[in-house]
């Protein structure tokens, strides 16, 4: 096993691509660390899955390499790559049973059937098949399908790295769980490099120790699910993390003040002169508070309870902010106290978060 | 809780009842009235039970004309299924060469048979044919006329041009509907091109093969236009298929009743052959669940 690098690698679909635009893949550079758990996160058609074929060489990039260790793996076939690959519909050997299956990779590569034997009894123990073994793989349900493709990678003794290509697309809801449960027990178990595909957040906050979320062909942020939670490298990672997403304002921003339609937010850190062009704040709907006095006064148009929790959609300043309300707190429509936690106010500017100083003053 | 009966159901069905009562019990019905009867014309009938189909069967003429039908058909089916699927495969999967190859593959399917039999009947003549002509510029003796190899090589052919197509394109849309993921989880498996074909791409395929085995089966074995327009049967009875000594028996000699039961034999082959091929291919995926 050995850690993934990425140099300046990007991929166009497109023979001679000209801009930005007819990238699918723009260049990054990227390392993945043996043994972590990571998942990428992102809309469909962000990349994630060009990214994903590269590294198991499914797709050769149109720029830049791939190393495995010291070694640049760029040009060379799938499978001399030792890479595990599980995709979103299960893909098994309809004419085989589980057992044939399971060897299949290893038959390929030519290894002694008693070594053979001895490894497929391996890996169905520790993915729970013994017992199935000699069924035919068709008539399985969706979930067993899917772990038997991912048995497949597994039975390889020398895997780099498995990845995931939304695997649980087509997998019942509560078997969902066990089967995430199976990974993350795989991955303490044995530590491989693992990479999963998701356009779900909850399953990638789940599954990774370390979460990157891919936007329009590029890595926006990677970080852990709390970093990415409470500060957001990029609106768009604000925007998309959460339920709701994070609120964006556009604001002049002067030291340590926000003006929003001249209503001035303290920042608590100084921004310097920053000016109004292209610079907005970001608050999640988790640190504003909505009260009686002391705060903005605003208007809650509706209230939509969940449960849990309630959202609260506010006017302010001529937008509509969403406000997370505690459970036993009761909001009606009608005006309102708002109040900003300054240290959970950030600013972006062109998107990207900005870094403040605190004030000497 | 009352169920109540509605019979009107019936009404609805009824139309079809008719359709399939008109264009095939009916007319079926007829030759099963002719085949147990004997008739001199003028419209006298007199039974004669089991006879036609007994004469039949003990035939020398039927026995030959089976024969070489079941020869026939065998060395279509060896030639047309392994040659579409090999086209098939080798045909590409997207871009302007797909669409190009799709419509080629469609033009011989578009013939009439008679225009087909005429094209060969004149492409393989060796005084104005481009075949016929250029073999004997070769120095090969090839006649269709007279040398009855020459005739069942020549029908062959043309059987092969005519309706490979057909198994082309049902394989193709077999192999069309495999996600690109199996192929990319072979490749990662480190599966040969063999494998790939022999544990994906022919498993994927068995359906349409079915139905291309079936129909090239009952087409080639109830196979008339083309032969008969070649080569009309001949040399001597070379190329005389099933259904070209039937309608001899039928029309030419106005052998009703024999031809009746011709007929109805040679349907219940058709119909047991099919049901042959059907049970045995479909047998796997039963297992399969």
């Amino acid at each position: 096993m050995a850690e993934i690098h990425l140099k300046k690698m990007a991929h166009s679909y497109v023979a001679n691509p000209h801009g930005p635009e007819d990238y699918a893949l723009k260049a990054l550079d990227h390392v993945w660390e043996d043994g972590g758990a990571y998942a990428l996160l992102g809309p469909s058609g962000c990349g994630k899955t060009t990214l994903l074929n590269i590294i198991s060489g499914l797709l050769t990039p149109s720029q830049g390499q791939v190393l495995f260790g010291d070694e640049d793996v760029t040009g060379r076939d799938t499978a001399d790559r030792n890479i595990a690959q599980v995709f979103q519909f299960p893909v098994i050997y309809d004419t085989m049973t589980v057992r044939q299956n399971l060897a299949f990779p290893l038959k390929n590569r030519g290894m002694a059937p008693a070594e053979i034997d001895a490894r497929v009894a391996e890996i169905a123990d520790m993915l729970d098949l013994t017992e199935r073994l000699d069924e035919r793989a068709a008539g399985l349900s969706a979930d067993a399908k899917q772990i038997i493709s991912l048995g497949r990678g597994l039975v390889r003794k020398d895997v780099n790295a498995i990845l995931f290509d939304e695997p649980l697309t087509v997998i019942d809801p509560h078997k969902k769980w066990v089967l995430r449960s199976k990974l993350k027990e795989l991955h303490q178990q044995f530590g491989y490099t693992m990479v999963y595909v998701t356009h779900d957040q909850t399953e990638a906050l789940t599954f990774a120790d370390k979460v990157v979320v891919m936007h329009d062909g590029a890595v926006v942020q990677m970080g852990t699910p709390e970093e990415l939670f409470l500060r957001p490298a990029h609106t768009f990672v604000g925007y998309f993390i959460g339920s709701p997403g994070m609120n964006i304002v556009p604001a002049c921003v002067e030291g340590a003040v926000a003006t929003v339609a001249d209503i001035k937010i303290d920042l608590g850190v100084s921004y310097g002169a920053l000016g109004s062009e292209a610079v907005e704040i970001g608050i999640r709907p988790e640190f504003l508070t909505l009260g009686t006095g002391g705060g903005f006064a605003v208007e809650v148009l509706a209230v939509e309870d969940l449960g849990r929790h309630k959202i609260a959609q506010v006017a302010f300043a001529g937008q509509t902010l969403s406000v997370l309300v505690p459970e036993h707190t009761l909001v009606a429509t009608g005006p309102a106290s708002l109040t900003f936690d300054p240290k959970r106010t950030l600013v972006y500017k062109n998107s990207l978060l900005l870094e403040g100083q605190a004030d000497a003053a | 809780m009352q169920r109540k009966t509605n019979q009107k159901a019936w009404f609805l069905v009824l139309p079809v009842f008719l359709l399939v009562g008109f264009s095939a019990i009916i007319p079926l019905m007829t030759v099963v009235n002719y085949s147990v009867q004997d008739s001199f014309g003028s419209g006298e009938f007199y039974w004669v039970g089991t006879e036609w189909f007994i004469e039949i069967l003990n035939s020398e003429r039927f026995h030959s004309a089976l024969g070489r039908q079941l020869l026939f058909t065998s060395i279509i089916l060896a030639i047309e299924i392994p040659l579409g699927i090999l086209i098939a495969l080798s045909m590409p999967k997207k871009g302007w060469g797909a669409s190009i190859c799709l419509v080629l593959m469609a033009l011989p399917l578009l013939i009439p048979w008679n225009v087909v039999g005429t094209i060969w009947q004149i492409f393989a003549r060796e005084d104005i044919g481009l075949l016929g002509h250029t073999l004997a510029a070769m120095g090969v003796e090839y006649n269709y006329t007279q040398s009855a190899f020459d005739a069942w090589v020549t029908v062959i052919v043309m059987d092969v041009w005519h309706w490979t197509s057909l198994v082309v394109l049902l394989c193709y849309a077999g192999l069309c509907s495999i996600p690109e993921a199996f192929y990319q989880a072979a490749k990662i498996d480190g599966a040969t091109r063999w494998a790939v074909f022999r544990y994906i791409q022919f498993p994927k395929m068995n359906r349409v093969l079915l139905i291309a085995v079936l129909l090239r089966f009952m087409d080639s074995f109830m196979i008339y236009t083309e032969p008969f327009v070649v080569t009309g049967g001949g040399p001597g009875n070379a190329t005389t298929f099933l259904s070209i000594d039937l309608v001899k028996m039928a029309i030419g000699q106005f052998d009703v009743g024999p031809a009746a039961a011709f007929s109805l034999i040679y349907f219940l082959i058709v119909l047991l052959v099919s049901w042959v091929f059907y049970t045995v291919m479909t047998a796997r995926d039963g297992e399969a669940g």
